[in-house]
């Protein structure tokens, strides 16, 4: 009797919850589905849009525009998500050290952290500015540039330039996951090691990175799938631009459906994306419930 | 490493030759000393010297800001920025309501989010039955990409005439904040001892006190942190507030700063101006809750 009492009590306690999820995310997230099916465009939601089954599918993947977004797309994840990986892994490892001052420094990871990522975006577009930037600036007072050069305005590097920005943005998160992880690693592994005469470059590979691994994996994975969905810092700092170098597949969704107004056909972009997602956020459930399990 | 073999087998030259050994290691050791603190000074100016510089700029004056070659400090300190964007009337208008439509938006939110995250988090701790696959749907239905809700999401704001509003914009990002505050929260209500609620119960109180007057009190650390990361991802986005918002009555602060940036006349000094005011809460909230930040971060990745 109790136990179904309580039993219905969380439910009640999920209600609001789940209210939410299922009004605010599922309701869209089926909508979408139907009008990526449909010519829905976004001026006429009072007229019944026609069904026409997988045209937009088909005009999406078979167009050369929204094939290389999603090629640009590729190359900003992978790119991204290595730098950062890297650069966690190497900066992680530096703040385990012990050196004076080390509680400040470390805190210092989160300044990039919460830096909001329009700012940070418009920082650095500040500091890549062709004619007044301190980029440029800095790097012919060092005599390592002849002359000032554009950045954002020059497609051959302004994606580079973008990843740049966001590595610096986003890094923290993986060193800060790779420091908690370190700090959890017995130091008599290390001792016992030392007397067996390993030298600190096998150690790194049979002690440190795989007790760091599993953690790594996850936050990694994470940041894939915020990585997948960049928009915001690109809108502010290039909208695309030059000559389409920095559209991704995010920004193609947003032209077609609220520059273009076809809700149809950018429904149908928008769930391309969630599909790639889809298998990634399912990577991620599986890593945790895996973990989980571990602990 | 071969020195030190060699010495050990040769009993007699072991004094002269420990002290050789110690003062190497002495050395290797301050070489070490030396490449960490030359890489964390490294790490220092690499983290600092692009939010510092945004700083200087934000007070230099325009002259200072385009003076070539560019010289690093300004002649004097101009404060011009601030004192137009801090006063209504001009870019001041739109910037002071921009922050209080940021303010109102993100502190709703979260408060929203937060009141049906408790008990639904709760819930998922303790309640075997409904425990597993659902919490997974629940943490996955966050990570799903925006641009896959925003259409239907505008036509039911337009119907609902809640387009433009603060109301309408908070209620959106609850989609976002509910399902990333429930998890938070989920994995704090499970470190805290299930027989102290056993107790509590046995002494008549149903669960709904037991949760309000127990388990709440006990999670406070935990419920700080979500209620950090609510704010810092309300605070941030970017998108919603792009489509959803068209002028000064709900207009978000990125958004407003996109809108500095995106000008014909650009003041750069302006715009760093803005952005250095748009970095204070989340800097100030970040370094004052920075353990709470630290466990949100981990909890999701490493189960500590």
């Amino acid at each position: 009797m109790t136990q179904r009492h309580d039993q219905r009590t969380a439910w009640l306690m999920l209600l609001p919850a789940l209210t939410i999820v299922l009004g605010a995310i599922g309701y869209p997230l089926v909508r979408t589905l139907y009008l990526s099916f449909t010519d829905a465009r976004l001026t006429a939601f009072n007229v019944t849009p026609a069904w026409i089954w997988f045209q937009n599918y088909v005009a999406a993947l078979t167009n050369p525009s929204f094939q290389a977004s999603a090629v640009r797309t590729a190359y900003f994840v992978i790119v991204n998500i290595g730098l950062e990986l890297i650069l966690g892994l190497l900066v992680a490892l530096l703040l385990n050290q012990a050196f004076k001052g080390r509680a400040f420094i470390r805190a210092l990871l989160i300044v990039p952290m919460a830096l909001p990522t329009v700012v940070n975006a418009i920082m650095w577009r500040w500091i890549y500015n062709p004619e007044f930037g301190a980029l440029n600036a800095l790097l012919t007072q060092l005599h390592l540039l002849n002359e000032y050069r554009s950045y954002l305005g020059d497609p051959d590097i302004a994606m580079n330039m973008i990843i740049l920005a966001d590595v610096w943005k986003n890094y923290p998160i993986v060193a800060l996951v790779a420091l908690s992880a370190l700090q959890l690693i017995p130091l008599e592994l290390y001792e016992a090691s030392s007397l067996d005469g390993a030298s600190v470059w096998h150690q790194f590979w049979k002690i440190t990175l795989p007790s760091i691994i599993p953690a790594l994996t996850v936050v990694i994975v994470l940041r894939t799938i915020e990585a997948v969905k960049v928009f915001d810092i690109i809108y502010v700092m290039t909208r695309g631009g030059p000559a389409d170098s920095t559209r991704t597949l995010s920004f193609e969704v947003y032209q077609e459906a609220f520059s273009k107004l076809q809700a149809g056909s950018g429904a149908a972009y928008a769930y391309i994306v969630v599909l790639i997602s889809a298998v990634l956020i399912a990577l991620y459930i599986v890593l945790l419930r895996r973990q989980e399990k571990i602990s | 490493m071969k020195h030190q073999g060699f010495t050990m087998s040769t009993a007699t030259l072991r004094p002269k030759q420990k002290k050789r050994v110690s003062l190497k290691a002495r050395q290797t050791r301050a070489l070490n000393a030396f490449l960490i603190y030359g890489a964390v000074a490294l790490f220092v100016i690499a983290t600092l010297a692009p939010v510092v510089w945004l700083f200087i700029s934000s007070v230099s004056s325009n002259s200072d800001l385009t003076d070539l070659p560019l010289r690093w400090l300004p002649n004097k300190l101009d404060l011009s920025r601030y004192a137009a964007l801090l006063q209504p009337g001009g870019a001041g208008a739109e910037f002071l309501a921009a922050m209080r439509n940021s303010l109102v938006i993100t502190l709703g939110a979260t408060f929203l989010s937060i009141m049906v995250a408790i008990p639904a988090a709760y819930s998922f701790s303790r309640s075997k039955g409904i425990r597993g696959n659902l919490l997974y749907a629940v943490l996955a239905t966050y990570m799903v990409p925006p641009v896959a809700l925003v259409l239907p999401l505008y036509s039911l704001l337009s119907a609902l005439h809640l387009l433009n509003t603060t109301f309408g914009l908070a209620l959106v990002y609850c989609t976002i904040l509910t399902p990333f505050t429930t998890w938070l929260l989920k994995t704090n209500f499970d470190a805290v001892p299930l027989e102290i609620e056993e107790s509590a119960q046995i002494d008549g109180l149903n669960r709904w006190a037991v949760l309000y007057r127990i388990v709440i009190p006990l999670a406070l650390p935990g419920l700080s942190t979500a209620v950090v990361w609510a704010i810092l991802l309300g605070w941030d986005e970017f998108f919603y507030a792009l489509i959803f918002t068209s002028n000064v009555n709900a207009k978000t602060l990125p958004i407003a700063i996109a809108d500095f940036a995106a000008g014909r006349a650009v003041d750069y000094g302006l715009i760093c101006a803005a952005g250095a005011l748009a970095a204070v809460p989340p800097l100030i909230i970040g370094f004052l809750l920075q353990k709470g930040l630290m466990s949100g971060l981990t909890s999701g990745s490493v189960k500590g």
